[in-house]
């Protein structure tokens, strides 16, 4: 690791001009990403501002019967929290899919937005990268790529986002609230990650002066019928290679709305509203849950090792659907 | 009221040490004037260092050397000074030799500095220049250049028996499949780690190892030492696997240091450096098999393709099973190398068991289906009665009680022939059997037994506890042997100033060790009966050793039980001293005649998600025959083991070799699977009873290996009953069953 200075703060306005004021400097939450990559030299911040102890890991309901995450919760005590375990139990079901329950007790709910790609090429540094070292050259196109994208890829690179927590709440459509020096501002979950483009190095619209303070949850909460649906290489302690966050809104049989977001397929939680809407006003069955995953992978692209994932998705795909209709059936 | 120990499910003698974090590993051993050596590793993978700048690094205070091949002290270039006991043919690597690069991630550089921050952050600043060469790491690409060794490591390949190809041709029933096997990495939990204390010009070194005896020859040879120069010390090994059996580069490297710079110096692997030395080879086998209509075996035909590097021609035991499981007339085996430029391959938990048997067992496995016989029944059908390799009866061989008693547990005669005849929601379900072998070897072992006057009893042998329960199965065969409570025994290891043990590897080390500390504790008996004698009217005075037996701390006549010395009188006769006996124990004679096999039968079910791919193994049932269980407590601990490890085997465990850099690249445990707990499921160990007079003077066959080597083609063969799909490539990941 190399050398760096810390500080710490109490409020989000030091944090703000701390960040602006020292170069390359970085905020550290629970650590379990970060520090991971400076230890391997991935990341190399000169100077870390520890945010921990600001107030910010509230959970609280609001006005429009929404709920709000404090940046800071940590991830265990907001899938537990009994207001998301009640509303928004496919966030709850999708933070316990990820890592592990030690990892969720220091993870922070806007430290698992900002977490880095997973892909082999990223994490050695003696592998050419354009993620971490722009213009070296993407390894991963033409090399072990099983793990990686499969849509919204470019020639520069093909890297996934790892989280799980946030295609859940792409499929919830929630807001994350950020503050910097240029104010406060709101960015929808459908905008907050970026594709990689020609600018991979890039991995959200989050600008380096801004702080998450909080994410929220808009009232919908599709408890009735959802499903978070992981598939991975091990029953746990993996990331997906393909999941699903699925919502549905049922009036007897027919879909009202339906929501769904694929992780482990692109560098942001991958929505696509209008293959979603084929299921507006139509019957929950499979021949029509199979029309929606046809469409949602439509343009996918494969690069040898993870061309499985494009047929693994849309099975995926039918399959949390086909879960979220049944819910009262299975359980 | 008999102290027997053997066949006790003792608890851990070092349990306690262990959980508390007492016992203390090769890397927490500390010294007043230590020191941290990182070291840089190539990112090349073949090729030359044109230039090496550790300036930068050096500038760093606290930062005490940055050793390369530029400025290395003078060594042997001879490669026999290199060469260890578990060596293959070849010219072994020699760590900062030359500025030549011969696989990606070699080390060419170590950073020694005042602290491990340090010296991590100096190594970052090493600045490396390469003249890069084409490299060939490719398996597939390389195997039209695949060799037949001049030497083989393992068993040469046995002799054609019958005429497999004429057999083949006129065939009732015939199956022609290649299975793969990719590289696999140890990763025990412990890294590679070595303490070098330097004291007065001499070495004490804390290394990770199968046998400190190994790392001290190295040393020697390689420094030219004199053995009082040297000694070596690793009391506790936190899982090895076979990484440990080679001395590995840290050693060098911190002995290196520590000889320079006059100061004690720690070296530690990272888990990335983990991936950068020896593993299990990738393996390509093709199979020709041929029964008759009735079942009865008519042709085994496999040819073996495995990695090697390209400076050393390691090679395992991967075609003797077919000679060992199955009675054959017509038998062909070949075993060809592939030399590329990656580290030699390395012995891996049943090295050439667990590859052989895996793909022989599918193979099989389809040929049973081929001619339509239950795949259990046609393993009865084509028992073999003798090795065929060597053409010796086995020593023993309760393998058709395996059958009998697994399948019973299993609930085996329920199982429908046909694939897909099982289903439950969205789950395929299938059962799956497979049989397996180890073989039961003696080695060369000494052991040294010391009983004071208080009548507490050491005993020592230079052997290593890689987690395997030799403290505590040791320390039960020597209680037993003298009659001595539990308690007051302790048995003592990993240090090269021990009598001789060899390394602790090839699941001998029981068999070994273990008929050696008989044997020492048997010469205590002798001594402690002329004692005994001595005692005022013993009623021993006429006693030879055969009529006497040790047992609650009691030498008793066993024709008169209720005449007896304890041995506390009799110690009391030797004038304040305690007895002493060393003893080395060889192999008898009489094993020469027989061949001596664990064996094992595996029943196993899968659930598979059609639609997603996705394999659950929902139930194990492993039974073992391995001769004497010394404890069943331990002894079932490495079949659960080796199971688990068998799932990791069938299903996850890969490492992947990216052919345009030439470096394995999932080198982590995020990315490198091994099964966590929500990967397993029931299993159920039957150890059967197997008296073995020959093997060994205990009896006892040794269970390091025999777990894991039929458990992933029981896995693959009950995929393919629930799916109807043969997946031939290990491991047998989701994408491949959709
Ligand atoms: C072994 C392992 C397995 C894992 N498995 C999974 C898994 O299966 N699924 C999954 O989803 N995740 C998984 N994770 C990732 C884990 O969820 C993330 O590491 C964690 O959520 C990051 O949160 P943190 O608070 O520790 O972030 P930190 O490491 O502290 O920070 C991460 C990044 O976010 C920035 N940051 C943090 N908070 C803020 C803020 N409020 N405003 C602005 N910037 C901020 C930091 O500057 C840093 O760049 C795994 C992690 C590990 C180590
Ligand atoms: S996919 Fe992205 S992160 Fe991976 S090697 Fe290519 S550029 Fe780097």
């Amino acid at each position: 690791m190399r050398p760096f200075s810390f500080s710490q703060t109490q409020d989000v306005e030091t944090a703000v001009r701390e960040v602006a004021a020292y170069p390359d400097s970085k905020f550290i939450a629970g650590g379990t990403n970060l520090l991971d990559l400076m230890k391997i030299d991935v990341m190399r911040p000169a100077h870390l501002i520890d945010i921990t102890k600001i107030a910010l890991n509230t959970i609280e309901e609001t006005e429009s019967g929404g709920l709000k995450l404090g940046a800071l919760a940590t991830n265990a005590d907001t899938a537990y929290h009994p207001l998301v375990e009640e509303r928004y139990p496919l966030l709850s079901h999708a933070i316990l899919a990820g890592a592990t329950a030690q990892l969720r007790n220091m993870a922070t709910d806007g430290g698992n937005l900002l977490q880095r790609t997973r892909c082999y090429y990223f994490y050695d540094t003696q592998t050419p990268c354009n993620k971490r070292e722009p213009g070296t050259g993407c390894s991963a196109i033409k090399g072990y790529n099983r793990d990686l994208a499969i849509l919204g890829t470019s020639e520069h690179c093909i890297a996934t986002h790892p989280s799980d927590m946030a295609v859940a709440l792409a499929a919830l459509e929630a807001t994350v609230h950020v503050s910097g020096t240029n104010g406060a501002r709101a960015i929808p979950m459908a905008d907050f990650h970026r594709l990689p483009g020609d600018t991979p190095h890039l991995d959200t619209n989050l600008q380096p002066d801004e702080i998450i303070t909080a994410i929220e949850l808009p009232s919908k909460g599709f408890a009735q019928h959802y499903t978070y649906l992981k598939l991975r290489d091990r029953a746990s302690y993996a990331f997906a290679l393909v999941s699903v966050a699925a919502g549905l809104e049922l009036e007897g049989d027919t879909v009202k709305e339906a929501r769904i977001a694929l992780g482990g397929v692109a560098h942001k939680p991958w929505r696509k509203p209008e293959a979603e809407a084929l299921l507006h006003g139509q019957s929950a069955t499979r021949e029509n849950f199979q029309k929606v995953a046809e469409a949602y992978l439509e343009g996918a692209k494969g690069y040898g090792d993870n061309t499985f994932k494009i047929e693994l998705a849309k099975r995926a795909i039918v399959r949390a659907l086909e879960q979220a209709t049944n819910m009262e059936a299975s359980a | 009221m008999s102290a027997q120990q053997i066949g006790k499910p003792a608890n851990r003698v070092d349990g306690f040490e262990k959980v508390t974090g007492q016992a203390k590993y090769a890397a927490e051993f500390s010294a007043p004037d230590l020191t941290y050596g990182v070291v840089v590793n190539s990112a090349i993978a073949k090729g030359t260092i044109k230039n090496i700048d550790i300036s930068e690094a050096m500038a760093l205070e606290g930062v005490l050397q940055v050793f390369t091949h530029q400025n290395r002290p003078g060594y042997t270039w001879r490669d026999k000074d290199y060469q260890d006991k578990d060596s293959p043919p070849g010219s072994p690597f020699k760590p900062l030799y030359s500025n030549k690069i011969q696989f990606s991630m070699q080390p060419i550089a170590l950073v020694v500095a005042e602290s491990f921050e340090l010296a991590r952050y100096a190594a970052m600043l090493v600045k490396v220049e390469y003249e890069q060469e084409p490299h060939d790491t490719n398996f597939e690409a390389n195997l039209p250049k695949a060799y037949k060794p001049k030497k083989y490591k393992a068993t040469p390949p046995p002799d054609p028996r019958g005429d497999a190809a004429a057999a083949l041709a006129s065939a009732t029933a015939k199956v022609e499949a290649e299975y793969a096997h990719p590289s696999e990495h140890h990763n025990p939990m412990e890294m590679h780690a070595s303490t070098a204390v330097y004291e007065d010009g001499k070495l004490t070194v804390y290394d990770k190892i199968q046998g400190v005896k190994n790392s001290q020859q190295y040393l020697m040879k390689a420094f030219g030492l004199a053995e009082d120069e040297l000694r070596v010390i690793s009391p506790y090994v936190g899982g090895a696997f076979g990484s440990g059996l080679r001395p590995q580069y840290q050693l060098f490297l911190a002995v290196l240091a520590a000889r320079e710079l006059k100061r004690s110096v720690r070296v530690v692997m990272t888990r990335q450096q983990m991936f950068s030395f020896g593993h299990r080879p990738k393996t390509n086998q093709k199979f020709a098999v041929a029964a008759a209509s009735d079942g009865e075996l008519q042709a085994i035909k496999q040819e073996v393709f495995a990695e090697t590097s390209k400076f050393e021609d390691y090679s395992e035991d991967v075609v003797i099973w077919p000679g060992v499981l199955y009675n054959c007339a017509n038998v062909e085996l070949t075993h060809k190398l592939v030399g590329l430029d990656v580290y030699t391959p390395l012995d891996m938990r049943a090295p050439g068991g667990t590859t052989g048997i895996y793909a022989l067992e599918c193979a099989i496995d389809e040929l049973a289906y081929e001619v339509g016989i239950d795949p259990l029944e046609f393993r009865i059908k084509n028992y073999s009665e003798k090795d065929q390799n060597k053409d010796k009866p086995f020593s023993s061989k309760e393998l058709k009680e395996c059958y009998r008693q697994g399948a019973e547990k299993f609930g085996w005669s329920k199982r429908k022939m046909e694939p897909r005849s099982m289903k439950e929601g969205h789950n395929l379900i299938g059962w799956g059997f497979a049989q397996g072998a180890w073989e039961a070897t003696q080695k060369k072992a000494a052991a040294k037994a010391v009983l004071t006057p208080e009548g507490k009893l050491l005993v020592t042998s230079a052997t290593a506890d890689i987690g395997t329960g030799t403290y505590t199965v040791m320390s039960q065969i020597a209680a037993e042997t003298l009659g001595l409570p539990l308690e007051n025994v302790s048995f003592r290891l990993g240090d090269s100033s021990m009598p001789m043990a060899p390394l602790e590897g090839g699941s001998w080390t029981v068999s070994s060790v273990g008929s050696a500390v008989k044997l020492a504790c048997e010469k205590v008996q002798e001594t402690l009966l002329e004692l005994a004698k001595k005692v005022d009217n013993s009623p021993l005075q006429n006693a030879s050793i055969e009529d006497v037996i040790f047992s609650d701390g009691q030498i008793l006549l066993s024709q008169n039980p209720t005449q007896s010395v304890s041995i506390k009188a009799a110690l009391a006769q030797n004038g304040g001293e305690s007895v002493e006996a060393e003893a080395t124990q060889q192999p008898a004679d009489k094993q020469q005649n027989y061949s001596p096999y664990a064996h094992s039968a595996t029943f196993v079910e899968v659930k598979v998600d059609e639609d997603l791919g996705t394999v659950k193994v929902t139930r194990i049932v492993a039974a073992i025959a391995g001769g004497r269980i010394i404890n069943p407590k331990t002894a079932k601990s490495q079949i659960l083991g080796g199971a688990v490890w068998g799932i990791g085997v069938a299903m996850e465990e890969e490492t992947m070799m990216d052919n345009n850099l030439g470096r394995f690249m999932n080198h982590d445990l995020d990315k490198y699977h091994v099964p966590v707990n929500a990967d397993v499921h029931d299993i159920d160990v039957i150890f059967v009873d197997e008296q073995d007079d020959i093997v060994n003077p205990l009896g006892a066959k040794g269970l390091g290996e025999i777990g894991i080597v039929s458990v992933a083609p029981a896995i693959a063969n009950a995929i393919f009953h629930a799916t109807g799909k043969r997946v031939r490539e290990l491991p047998i990941t989701l994408d491949k069953l959709l």
